[in-house]
């Protein structure tokens, strides 16, 4: 690397993008990790006014539906059950509740590093099932599907997993067809890809001509990507492109999709602020059904009422940016948050909120 | 959420590896890479290895960008 320094080099990039980009464009990431690091970096600020930068649903915890919460917080709350969750989901609200509320009123709920500790906690509590809350994209669920290939070897009977996995290219195309959606590329999300590579986004390119560029998450991996879609577009050759190599081959991990595989099969789910998704969602196989929380513990809930005002479900689209939700920075806050793009540090809101709170009315 | 951090591989023992992360030395699953050795740098995610990183494409792609920082 001939430039001394990132600094440096970023700066050399940026030269770059100013003097390439010939066309106003639209790029959302997918990710959350991504959301936190370009508002992290002051990237907004310093980009061509014709590069705009979009949060999507990226991140796992914010687009849980509030009505699958109120059915985890309900098996929470019954006699002999541990549930076992990654802490981001503490106070993410339900219609009613948080896992963090119904804690402090006595309900089992255990804050876990990794699904090996759910299995930890369900060698240890032999007396109670240990029910671990399955959240998260293509990154997490082959290791959710890995502890429960550990459950089947070990024959535990006290081990399930509710799941509420979700995938990302089916919400991409989502994205895509929705005529209130206006983008002209993604960043792809670094981890979700070093897991699936790049086959499945190929539609992205091939069916909606847009490009795709999966990022690394140092400013200088993002301020790459951008450039290589300036340069798809300047060339004309929409593509999926990989910029963070170091982590992502085209082929992704072809042993953790096999363990996804293996464990679950695609739903029809329910995306905050989006709707029902066909397809984009992922069950225990019928064959694993006594490891399914929801077969093993049927609840039957009355609908709760989804919360007035909040704008998340447009925010989470890129139709509306943080600031455009008359809750932001007044009743919804980080400290009391009232939808789940605040609750979450790699939500939109909270890293809006976070970073760029000054900047309200100014973006581009 | 899908946050993962690199670690070095210092032993590995069945589905267990131990492995160095900045100093700090940790067990971690490696069931999802199970091509992985001994001096392998993993990308780890809730406990698990979920990809093994090459550092060499890392570097290829400095290179190239180099190249084409010459040619301005």
């Amino acid at each position: 690397m001939k430039h001394s320094n990132k600094k440096e080099y970023a700066r050399y990039l940026l030269e770059r993008l100013y003097q390439e980009i010939d066309r106003p464009l639209t790029v959302m990431e997918v990710c959350g990790t991504h959301t936190v690091a370009i508002a992290k970096s002051g990237l907004r600020d310093l980009l061509p006014e014709k590069m705009r930068l979009l949060s999507g649903p990226g991140c796992p915890v914010c687009v849980t539906d509030d009505c699958d919460l109120d059915y985890v917080m309900a098996l929470a709350r019954q006699e002999g059950i541990i549930l076992a969750t990654f802490g981001d989901m503490m106070r993410v609200p339900g219609t009613a509740s948080s896992l963090l509320q119904e804690k402090s009123r006595g309900a089992e709920v255990r804050v876990v590093y990794s699904p090996a500790d759910a299995l930890k906690l369900a060698t240890e509590n032999r007396e109670s099932q240990v029910v671990f809350l399955g959240v998260g994209f293509e990154t997490t669920t082959p290791v959710v599907a890995a502890a429960l290939d550990q459950a089947v070897q070990m024959e535990l009977k006290n081990f399930s997993v509710f799941s509420l996995h979700k995938l990302v290219p089916p919400i991409m195309r989502v994205l895509l067809d929705d005529p209130q959606v206006k983008i002209d590329a993604f960043l792809n999300p670094g981890h979700v890809c070093a897991i699936l590579g790049t086959e499945p986004f190929q539609f992205i390119a091939k069916d909606y001509g847009k490009p795709c560029v999966v990022a690394g998450f140092e400013t200088t991996d993002i301020l790459e990507a951008l450039l290589l879609i300036v340069r798809q577009y300047r060339e004309q050759s929409p593509a999926v492109d990989i910029q963070y190599k170091r982590a992502v081959r085209p082929e992704g991990n072809p042993v953790a999709v096999g363990f996804i595989e293996k464990y679950f099969s695609p739903i029809t789910a329910r995306w905050r602020g989006i709707g029902e998704v066909p397809g984009s969602g992922l069950e225990l196989r019928e064959e694993f059904a006594q490891y399914d929380a929801r077969k093993r513990f049927p609840i039957t809930l009355e609908p709760g009422k989804s919360r007035k005002g909040c704008a998340c479900g447009e925010v989470l689209k890129g139709i509306k940016l943080p600031y455009d939700c008359p809750l932001f920075g007044k009743s919804c806050t980080p400290a009391k948050p009232v939808g789940p793009c605040m609750v979450s540090t790699e939500g939109s809101c909270a890293a809006y909120f976070r970073y760029r709170r000054q900047k309200a009315g100014v973006d581009h | 959420m899908c946050l993962a951090i690199p670690a070095k591989i210092i032993k590995i023992d069945g589905f267990i590896a131990e492995v160095d992360i900045e100093g700090n030395i940790k067990e971690v699953n490696i069931t999802l890479t199970p091509e992985a050795k001994v001096g392998d740098y993993l990308l780890l995610h809730a406990g698990y290895a979920i990809q093994i990183l090459d550092e060499k494409s890392a570097n290829e792609i400095f290179e190239a960008w180099d190249d084409v920082y010459e040619a301005f």
